[in-house]
């Protein structure tokens, strides 16, 4: 037996190394959060501030976890037990996890700052969640094309860059197939920005509008390079591929990185004219957060007015905290690609969440175009 | 049952198959339980096999074969299934022709070579296995180290596309299988009686002779338990089409991770992969009855 005994140590030791660690020093359970957030979609030095404020830690021996897509974060945790204590829907996909069970109502009590949500905004998520009682807003955009300016210009005269033919249209995305085209790797996002570049309902769910926006999807499949949801920014920095279909901020953060390498490459972002889909990710709680109180105190700390402004300045995507204004730069506020206009924001579309079946036809659409070649 | 005493033989016989019982037939039975059910929102994605009414009675039962209809409907599962099958298929293949004589010259090596050169085959497990793979990544992209070597010898110009592209799927697959498939003929080769090639010579069979009908018959159980070795998880396998390849590259692995960890279809995963071990085991079953029958 206690050879057995001598075996188990070892082979823990060597399947969890992290856990041992953790098992020699025991930190204080209530003193840590789990974060699970989009990637590129904070400012690190946000994290550092609520730590040495609260004592409670989101790195080291906590997880701070990036995704890039809804899907597998909807996935993750919807299956349970997903050790999370935040994590940044977007508003169908919160929908889904408020119907699927997943998250635990916020008590609005220990969230004073929530006073400062612009209530144009929060009215909005009334639709995904009734009573704002799951999620908090943390930042919200819209989908649109980012393009390198020149290699662009090289390959086409007036090129029509506000349009979502750009994508969509074969004879058009032809041209710059050999500069690299990408889009992101969401169904979520292209079928219905192919369903209003058709002129459709963009909310369609109907099997007839999946196979119209599949059937145009495929004649533009050999001129898409890739399906990235993140990888997207730098490609446009560098210049490694010339037109995405992607996020507001994303894109922005792109033409930033561009400017700081110094290389010549001018990123753009354009909202389409076709209208863009605007949305909301919100800060939730899963029902099975280990640190649940921590987790409040993140949301809270990060709805300081001072404190979401430095992220909207850092990641180029607007928040929901009108108190914040004030301390969100000048160049950003009047920056049309990251505020919307009230003209522009009449072009803008919500869509609503999927039921199981509707997903499944989605991803069933989604997988054919992307292996179709 | 009278005179029926365990003993030492009957616990022999039973660990193995309590072994097999716990780690496959009932994980098994679960991913076959939750390939019946239908997705829903909930936590677990999935409704119950069996639905007890209120007040008490008999459950009903909550299975249903919807999800098959979808594998087999939808061309995109048999698609990415014969994929993942030819892929596998020629990846053994190539396999087969670098591991034999790699197999063969240790088998033949001087006694004392034969544990380094087995440790050279083995070390490369040293390194994680996903790290390796990255590393093709480094020599197959465009820019990559093998592009740079041909282009500064000149044998090409244009930098070769392999990176996110089948060709660099089946190179992941030779490259992280091929000490599986070494290992079991190198084991064959070793024991292969050397006085039977003697024989051969002085009965006038010429080397390549003596090859085929002595040496490669007598190593058929190391060729056929290599292959299946490395066949059955290259069938199935994930990391590296998802790495390497492109999002043209179908895999079954592949499909199976999209229904499960973006579309959280557990239902229909899980006939996937039900249907896989269908399509899998029965070739294979008839293959043993074939071979020992």
């Amino acid at each position: 037996m206690k050879f057995m005994a001598v075996a188990a140590a070892a082979i823990s030791l060597i399947l969890a190394p992290g856990a041992q660690a953790a098992g020699n020093q025991p930190a204080a359970p209530d003193k840590v959060v789990n974060v699970y957030n989009w990637s590129n979609y904070i400012d690190p030095a946000v994290l550092a501030d609520f730590t040495r404020e609260t004592g409670i830690r989101v790195r080291n021996d906590a997880r701070y976890d990036s995704y890039d897509s809804n899907e597998v974060a909807f996935s993750r945790v919807i299956a349970g037990n997903s050790g999370y204590d935040i994590v940044v829907p977007t508003n169908e996909f919160l929908a889904r996890m408020i119907d699927g069970g997943a998250l635990a109502k916020l008590d609005k009590t220990k969230l004073p700052n929530l006073v400062n949500l612009d209530p144009a905004l929060t009215a909005l998520m009334e639709k995904y969640d009734p009573g704002n009682q799951y999620g908090v807003i943390y930042l919200w955009g819209t989908t649109g094309i980012g393009l390198n300016r020149d290699k662009i210009r090289q390959r086409m005269a007036n090129p029509p860059v506000d349009s979502l033919a750009m994508i969509f249209d074969p004879a058009i995305v032809a041209r710059f197939s050999d500069c690299g085209v990408a889009m992101l790797d969401a169904p979520s996002e292209i079928i219905p920005a192919v369903l209003r570049y058709l002129g459709e309902d963009p909310d369609d769910k109907d099997a007839r509008a999946l196979a119209r926006a599949e059937a145009q999807l495929l004649k533009i499949r050999r001129h898409i390079r890739k399906f990235h949801s993140s990888q997207y920014i730098d490609d446009l920095a560098n210049g490694n591929i010339c037109l995405a279909l992607g996020w507001s901020g994303d894109v922005l953060q792109a033409k930033m990185r561009a400017e700081q390498a110094g290389k010549g490459v001018v990123v753009q972002y354009l909202m389409p004219r076709q209208g863009a889909q605007m949305w909301f990710d919100s800060m939730a709680i899963p029902k099975d957060a280990p640190n649940p109180a921590n987790a409040l105190a993140f949301i809270n700390f990060i709805h300081r007015p001072e404190v979401i402004a430095r992220i909207t300045n850092k990641v180029r995507y607007p928040n929901a905290n009108r108190a914040a204004d004030a301390f969100v730069a000048e160049e950003v506020k009047a920056d049309p690609d990251i505020y919307p206009t009230p003209m522009m924001q009449k072009n803008l579309y919500t869509i609503t969440p999927n039921n199981q079946s509707e997903q499944r036809l989605f991803m069933q659409v989604w997988s054919r175009f992307k292996s179709a070649n | 049952m009278t005179g029926w005493r365990p003993g030492w033989r009957e616990a022999a016989i039973l660990l193995p198959l309590a072994w097999l019982a716990l780690f496959f037939l009932v994980p098994f039975l679960i991913v076959l339980k939750i390939s019946l059910a239908e997705p829903i929102l909930a936590q677990p994605p999935y409704s119950p096999l069996l639905v007890w009414p209120e007040g008490g009675g008999w459950p009903a039962l909550g299975a249903r074969l919807d999800n098959y209809l979808v594998v087999l409907q939808d061309d995109l599962y048999v698609r990415s299934l014969l994929n993942a099958l030819r892929i596998a298929a020629v990846s053994t293949v190539v396999m087969l022709l670098i591991a034999y004589p790699m197999a063969y010259a240790m088998a033949r090596a001087p006694k004392n070579w034969r544990p380094a050169l087995l440790l050279a085959v083995i070390l490369p497990f040293w390194t994680s296995f996903l790290i390796r793979v990255y590393a093709w990544i480094g020599i197959l992209k465009d820019e990559g180290f093998l592009n740079h070597a041909l282009m500064s010898v000149g044998l090409i110009d244009q930098p070769l596309v392999i990176m996110n592209t089948d060709w660099a799927v089946h190179i992941g697959i030779v490259y992280s299988y091929l000490p599986f498939m070494i290992l079991p003929l190198y084991a064959t080769l070793e024991r292969l009686d050397l006085t039977l090639l003697e024989a051969a010579a002085d009965l006038g069979a010429p080397p390549w002779k003596s090859f085929l009908q002595v040496t490669l018959p007598l190593s058929l159980p190391g060729i056929v338990a290599g292959s299946l070795l490395v066949f059955i998880p290259a069938v199935g396998e994930f990391v590296i089409p998802d790495l390497l390849g492109g999002s043209d590259t179908i895999m079954i692995g592949k499909t199976v991770w999209i229904e499960f960890f973006q579309n959280a279809d557990w239902p229909l995963a899980s006939a996937i992969a039900v249907t896989m071990l269908v399509v899998l085991v029965a070739p294979l079953a008839l293959l043993r009855r074939g071979l020992h029958g």
